[in-house]
C-alpha cells in the first residue's frame, strides 16, 4: 500500500444516510416539529385554561393512572405467566405460549369490540360479574384498566421470559437448600436479576397504555369526567375545531409519558442492592 | 423430602392454573369471541358479510394504504438499519430516538400531527385548499398517518440483527472486491431476509388494522374514506355484530400470519436477540 490510504469504510453510507434522513425527516421529524411549534404558539393563558378544565384533568388523570395501574397488574400477571412458561413442563404449554402473542394479532378496534362484547352488561363475563360480584366492568374505570392489561400483558411476558430462561434454576434450589423461604428466594434470588426486564416490560405496557385508543374506547363508555380517556378528548376537541385545545392536551399526554418513561429508564439503570 | 416435593407440586399446579385462567379470560376469550361471532351464521354468513359491497370498498382502501406504507417503511427501515448499525456519525443516538418515537406517540396524537400540518388551520391547509389538493379526510392523509404509526417496525427488526451479526462478513466481501450492490444482494440481504419478511408482515398487519390515527384523519366518509377498522366500528355501532366480527376476522388473519412468521424468524435468529416490538 503506497502512501496513506483513506480510512476504509463499508459501501452505502451516502445512499443509506440520504434515504434515512429524507424518510425520518419527512415522516417523523416534520410532524413532531409541527406539534412542538404549534404547542409553543399557544399562549400561556390558554394552556392554563385548557389544563384547568376539570374534564381535561379527569381525562389525563384516567389515562395516566389507568396506564400505571394496568402496567402494574400486567407486570404481576405477566411475571407469573413468564415464570410458568419457563419453569414448568405441562401439557398445553406451547398453546399457552402462543396465546400470549394474540393481542399483537388483534387490531385495537377489534380487541375493543370483542372485550366489550364479553365484559359488557350482556356479555358472558360481564353479566357474571354483575350477578355474582355486583361489579360493572364495561363502561367503568375497571373496564379501562382491563383493556389496558390486555394490551400490555404480552409486552411484559415477552420481555421477562428470555431473561428468566437464562437464569439457572439451580440458583433457586441452592437458596432453598440453604434454608431460604419461598419469599426470600423470590425477593433475594429471583427479583434482582429480573428487575431490569420487569421494569422494561412495565415501561412498554405503560407507554402503550397511556395513548391507547382503539381497545379502550368501546369498553370505556366515554362519560366525560368519569370514563373519558385523554386520547378520546383529543379527538373530541379536533371535531370541535379546537386545535389549540387538542394540541395542549396532546403535548401534555406525550410529554408526560416521555418524562415518566425517562424516569423508568433511570430506575432501571440504577444497580439493585446486592 | 417427598412431602416438600408434593407441596411444591401443588404450588406449581396453582401457578399454572392461575396463568391459564388469566390468559384464558383476558386473551383467549376475546379471540374466540371474534371467531365465534364471525361464523355465527355459518360459512355462508361469513362470506356474505365479507363480500358486502361497503366492506369490500373499505377493504380496498385499507389495502391501498398498506401498499403505500409497507414499501416506503421497508426501504426506509433497510436504509436506517444499515446506516445506524454500520457507521458512526454525530446525531446517531438522536436518529435512534427519533426512529423509536412513533412507538411512544398515541395513535390519536399521530393523527393530530397531520391535522396540524394539513388541516384548514394547519401549516399548509390554506395553501392546499387554494390549489384544491385534498390531503386530510382523503387517502393521502390516511396513508401518511399509517406511515407514521408503522414507521419503526422494519427498522427495529433489522437494527438489532445487523448489530448482533457484526460486520466481519461485510468487510470480507468488500475486501474481496464486492461492489455495494453485490454486497447487499449476496451477503447482507440473504442473512436478514426472514427478519425483513417479519418486519414487512408486522408493518402490513398494523397498517391494515390501524384505528386511532386513521380515525382522526379520515373524516369518516362512508364508502370513501372509511378503512376496514373504521367500517368495523360503524357495523358494530349499528348492531351488525356478526358482520363486524366477520370483517374483523380478515384483519385477525393478517395478524396471525405475522405471528407465525415471527416464530419462524425467532427460530432462525441467533439466541439472545430479544424480540419485542
Amino acid at each position: 500500500m503506497a502512501g496513506r490510504a483513506k480510512v476504509p469504510r463499508l459501501p452505502g453510507l451516502g445512499l443509506s444516510s440520504t434515504v434515512t434522513l429524507l424518510w425520518l425527516g419527512a415522516l417523523a421529524l416534520l410532524p413532531m416539529a409541527a406539534l412542538v411549534i404549534q404547542a409553543a404558539q399557544v399562549p400561556l393563558g390558554r394552556w392554563q385554561a385548557v389544563l384547568a378544565d376539570p374534564r381535561v384533568l379527569s381525562a389525563l388523570g384516567l389515562s395516566f393512572s389507568g396506564a400505571l395501574v394496568a402496567a402494574l397488574l400486567a407486570t404481576l400477571a405477566g411475571g407469573l405467566v413468564a415464570w410458568v412458561l419457563v419453569r414448568y413442563q405441562f401439557a398445553g404449554r406451547w398453546m399457552m405460549d402462543a396465546v400470549v402473542d394474540l393481542p399483537f394479532a388483534l387490531p385495537t378496534a377489534v380487541a375493543g369490540i370483542a372485550l366489550t362484547a364479553l365484559w359488557g352488561p350482556d356479555g358472558i363475563f360481564g353479566s357474571f360479574c354483575k350477578q355474582f360480584l355486583g361489579l360493572d366492568v364495561a363502561f367503568t374505570r375497571v373496564g379501562v384498566v382491563l383493556a389496558l392489561v390486555f394490551v400490555g400483558l404480552p409486552f411484559v411476558v415477552r420481555t421477562v421470559q428470555p431473561v428468566l430462561a437464562d437464569l439457572d434454576a439451580a440458583l433457586e434450589e441452592a437458596a432453598a437448600c440453604l434454608g431460604a423461604s419461598q419469599l426470600q428466594v423470590l425477593t433475594k434470588v429471583l427479583l434482582p436479576p429480573l428487575r431490569p426486564a420487569l421494569i422494561t416490560g412495565f415501561s412498554l405496557a405503560f407507554a402503550r397504555g397511556v395513548g391507547e385508543f382503539g381497545s379502550v374506547v368501546f369498553i370505556a363508555g366515554n362519560l366525560p369526567n368519569r370514563t373519558e380517556i385523554a386520547p378520546l378528548l383529543v379527538v373530541t376537541r379536533l371535531e370541535e375545531y379546537d386545535y389549540a385545545g387538542a394540541t395542549v392536551l396532546a403535548t401534555t399526554l406525550l410529554g408526560g409519558s416521555l418524562v415518566l418513561l425517562g424516569l423508568l429508564t433511570r430506575l432501571q439503570r440504577r444497580p439493585g442492592q446486592s | 423430602m417427598s412431602a416438600q416435593q408434593q407441596r411444591m407440586g401443588v404450588a406449581a399446579w396453582i401457578a399454572v392454573a392461575l396463568a391459564a385462567a388469566i390468559l384464558g379470560l383476558l386473551i383467549a376469550a376475546p379471540m374466540a369471541m371474534v371467531v365465534g361471532q364471525a361464523f355465527s351464521k355459518g360459512l355462508g354468513g361469513w362470506w356474505q358479510a365479507v363480500t358486502d359491497e361497503e366492506t369490500l370498498r373499505a377493504l380496498r382502501l385499507t389495502a391501498v394504504v398498506a401498499l403505500v406504507a409497507v414499501p416506503i417503511n421497508t426501504l426506509g427501515g433497510l436504509a436506517a438499519a444499515w446506516w445506524i448499525a454500520r457507521f458512526r456519525f454525530p446525531g446517531r443516538r438522536l436518529a435512534v430516538a427519533l426512529l423509536d418515537l412513533p412507538l411512544s406517540v398515541s395513535p390519536v396524537v399521530a393523527g393530530l400531527l397531520f391535522v396540524l400540518l394539513f388541516g384548514t388551520q394547519g401549516w399548509w391547509g390554506q395553501w392546499l385548499q387554494a390549489r384544491d389538493i385534498k390531503v386530510l379526510f382523503a387517502v393521502p392523509g390516511i396513508a401518511l398517518a399509517t406511515l407514521f404509526v408503522t414507521l419503526p417496525m422494519v427498522a427495529r427488526e433489522l437494527l438489532p440483527l445487523l448489530q448482533s451479526q457484526g460486520s466481519d462478513a461485510d468487510w470480507a466481501a468488500v475486501t474481496l472486491g464486492a461492489s455495494g450492490r453485490q454486497l447487499f444482494w449476496w451477503v447482507v440481504f440473504p442473512r436478514m431476509r426472514w427478519a425483513v419478511l417479519y418486519g414487512v408482515l408486522l408493518t402490513a398487519a398494523r397498517a391494515l388494522g390501524e384505528f386511532g390515527a386513521v380515525s382522526v384523519v379520515s373524516g369518516h366518509i362512508r364508502g370513501e374514506t372509511n378503512t376496514l377498522p373504521l367500517h368495523i366500528e360503524v357495523l358494530y355501532a349499528e348492531y351488525h355484530s356478526q358482520q363486524a366480527f366477520a370483517a374483523s376476522s380478515l384483519l385477525v388473519l393478517a395478524g396471525l400470519l405475522a405471528l407465525v412468521v415471527r416464530r419462524v424468524v425467532a427460530a432462525r435468529l441467533p439466541k439472545g436477540a430479544p424480540h419485542v416490538h
